[in-house]
């Protein structure tokens, strides 16, 4: 099920480094919405703050809310871990496990969850590769080795691992910046079909793909080096492209600043 | 104008074909004939005098090492033969080993047997530890800590055998006693720790000064090995919901396999081929027992060179010499087998096979 995300008052810090202040916004359920900015804003911060993978780095914490359908993901007692399992990620470079087949990356978060019967393995690795429209690519090699496919390959294989467990929400860290552009379109088309059934984020520096994918952009900054990176706004992708509230953001999206 | 991208390219597979195309326009393009503004080597294959230098010296290194290995196969077989050639018993098959005596007559068996029984002892005792050791620093303690202690077990890998050996005889082997009481006493129903009652001066002695020699180098090179797992797949795992166990079981371990593997082969070579640490706790004799808690139950080629050296006649030490081929053989054998298991999965090694 698709989940809706809220942010109130959100801070993350790298050690003694303020990354991102002061961020609050909403995210509706089964949408796309994009997050745009320059180099060091705390775009791609702000994403690992919402799946908790922001503290695996050492020294790196989190202040304020993160509340997933009103439930906060920063909340007492709650297990990062099982965060992590409600909410998928696809990282800027394709990862899939190097030491297994095509066939284990796709399975290998619900066998996480403890799903070991073979017949529901089978379906799930299916369906994942359907939906992430690679099936028919690798329908006859799914005991290859994951790491043998092409980059756009690849990412799709790790967009049907995460899709694999339900995730309630899909976080997509610049998915697209390490392939071709007719990989980057596939998995555009992909993210506008998955759409229907999770709620995504992607962070991109691709402006062009902000506007083509997404329903709203969110637009952050940083007033300089050292300063903590800034939500300016949030809107309607159009009016962000078309009309934006702030002067920076017109600023950016027109190629003066950033 | 020759293509003056192909030679450059071909260069490094063989200077023969380079000057065959350099020299297909007629006179070959020597430097300093203006035939071109791309600035020319020395030589016509188009390769710098330093890449040449280079390439040499390691060609010669590698060339040198098999030589070596060479050279040891033939001088062991060389010596060993006259030895073998009066033994009235027979080598592959006796378990006694009298070559001094007239007429001479001794097997590997009892050697060879004690040589991987105590080997393979102590590498099941090590293993564990040194996974975990090596877990621990690499993945689970604090930075703070990480470091000194990997400097620690970098340290113990380098403390010389004979002092293994000593600690071993005068403080391991009156506490192994006890250990080997209880053990009897407890779990005597398993063949292993049959006894009957004299205990310290073991195989089983032995095999924990070894596993204490090999742990550190095997934590030491496992715990390089699962720093090189790229963050990308630690992440990858830990975005799936994975705990810190699960992630390294996912991610970290079999990533680390092909190099784990090679830190095990290192040790157990350490432990099939250490001489003086066994020499100095072990109470020898050649038989062929599994009573592993009692002395003078089994013995080790390299500590039996050690002992028997001095005192062997020409015919004696002729048979060490043979003891030392199959130690030879075993520890090829055994490396043979790694390289094979390490070789089926090389497409799943995630590049550090």
């Amino acid at each position: 099920m698709a989940k809706r995300i809220e942010a109130v008052d959100l801070d993350a810090y790298y050690g003694g480094f303020r990354a991102i202040e002061g961020v609050t916004l909403t995210i509706e359920p089964k949408s796309i919405t994009a997050l745009i900015g320059p180099s060091g804003c705390g775009k791609s911060t702000f994403l690992r703050t919402i799946n908790r993978m922001h503290e695996v780095l050492p020294g790196a914490r989190v202040t304020g809310q993160l509340l997933l359908d009103d439930e906060d993901v920063y909340g007492p007692g709650v297990d990062p871990v099982g965060v992590r399992r409600a909410i998928g990620m696809v990282f800027q470079r394709p990862n899939p496990f190097p030491t297994m087949s095509i066939y284990d990356n796709v399975v290998a978060g619900l066998r996480l969850n403890g799903v070991k019967k073979k017949g529901d393995l089978d379906d799930a690795a299916e369906q994942s590769l359907r939906s992430a429209n690679l099936w028919n690519e690798v329908k006859d090699r799914l005991g290859k080795p994951g790491a043998g496919l092409s980059g756009g390959q690849q990412q799709r294989l790790c967009i049907a691992r995460a899709v694999a467990v339900e995730p309630q929400v899909l976080l997509m860290d610049e998915p697209c910046s390490a392939l071709d552009p007719i990989s980057t379109l596939a998995i555009e088309d992909l993210m506008t079909e998955l759409k229907d059934r999770y709620t995504i984020i992607i962070v991109t520096h691709n402006m062009q793909q902000a506007a083509r994918v997404s329903d709203r952009t969110g637009f952050f900054t940083i007033d300089g080096p050292g300063t903590p990176g800034r939500l300016v706004e949030i809107d309607e992708t159009p009016k962000i492209f078309s009309n934006p509230s702030e002067k920076r953001t017109e600023d950016y999206i027109t190629g003066r600043f950033g | 104008m020759p293509d003056l991208t192909a030679p450059r390219a071909d260069a490094a597979a063989g200077a023969d074909t380079a000057s065959a195309a350099y020299g297909g326009g007629g006179a070959p393009l020597l430097p300093g004939s203006s035939a071109g503004d791309l600035p020319r080597t020395a030589s016509a294959s188009g390769q710098r005098r330093g890449d040449r230098v280079f390439r040499s010296l390691s060609l010669g290194a590698g060339l040198l090492l098999l030589g070596v290995i060479v050279a040891i196969g033939v001088f062991l077989v060389y010596r060993a033969l006259p030895a073998l050639r009066d033994n009235t018993g027979s080598f592959l098959t006796d378990v006694g080993w009298d070559p001094n005596a007239t007429p001479p007559a001794f097997g590997i068996v009892a050697l060879a047997f004690g040589t991987v029984l105590s080997s393979v002892l102590a590498l099941a005792m090590a293993f564990p530890v040194a996974m975990g050791v090596a877990l621990f620093i690499s993945h689970y303690a604090p930075r703070r800590f990480a470091g000194p202690l990997g400097y620690v077990v970098d340290l113990l890998a380098a403390v010389p055998s004979v002092v293994y050996g000593l600690w071993g005889i005068f403080f391991l082997n009156d506490r192994i006693k006890g250990l080997s009481a209880f053990l009897h006493d407890h779990l005597g129903f398993v063949p292993l720790f049959r006894a009957d009652g004299i205990y310290g001066r073991s195989i089983l002695l032995a095999s924990v000064v070894l596993a204490i020699m090999i742990l550190p180098i095997i934590a030491s090179l496992s715990r390089e090995v699962f720093l090189q797992v790229p963050a990308a797949n630690q992440e990858a795992a830990l975005a799936l919901g994975a705990t810190r166990w699960e992630m390294i079981r996912m991610a970290v371990l079999p990533f680390g396999k092909p190099g784990v593997i090679g830190a095990t082969m290192l040790g157990l070579g350490r432990a099939l081929g250490e001489t003086i640490a066994v020499a100095l706790v072990l109470s020898p004799a050649f038989l062929v027992s599994f009573h592993v808690l009692e002395p003078g139950k089994g013995n080790t080629i390299a500590a039996n060179i050690a002992l028997q050296f001095g005192e062997a006649t020409a015919t004696g030490r002729g048979a060490l010499i043979a003891s030392g081929l199959v130690l030879f053989a075993i520890t090829l054998v055994v490396n043979v087998i790694a390289r094979a298991v390490i070789y089926r999965r090389r497409d799943f090694a995630g590049g550090s096979a």
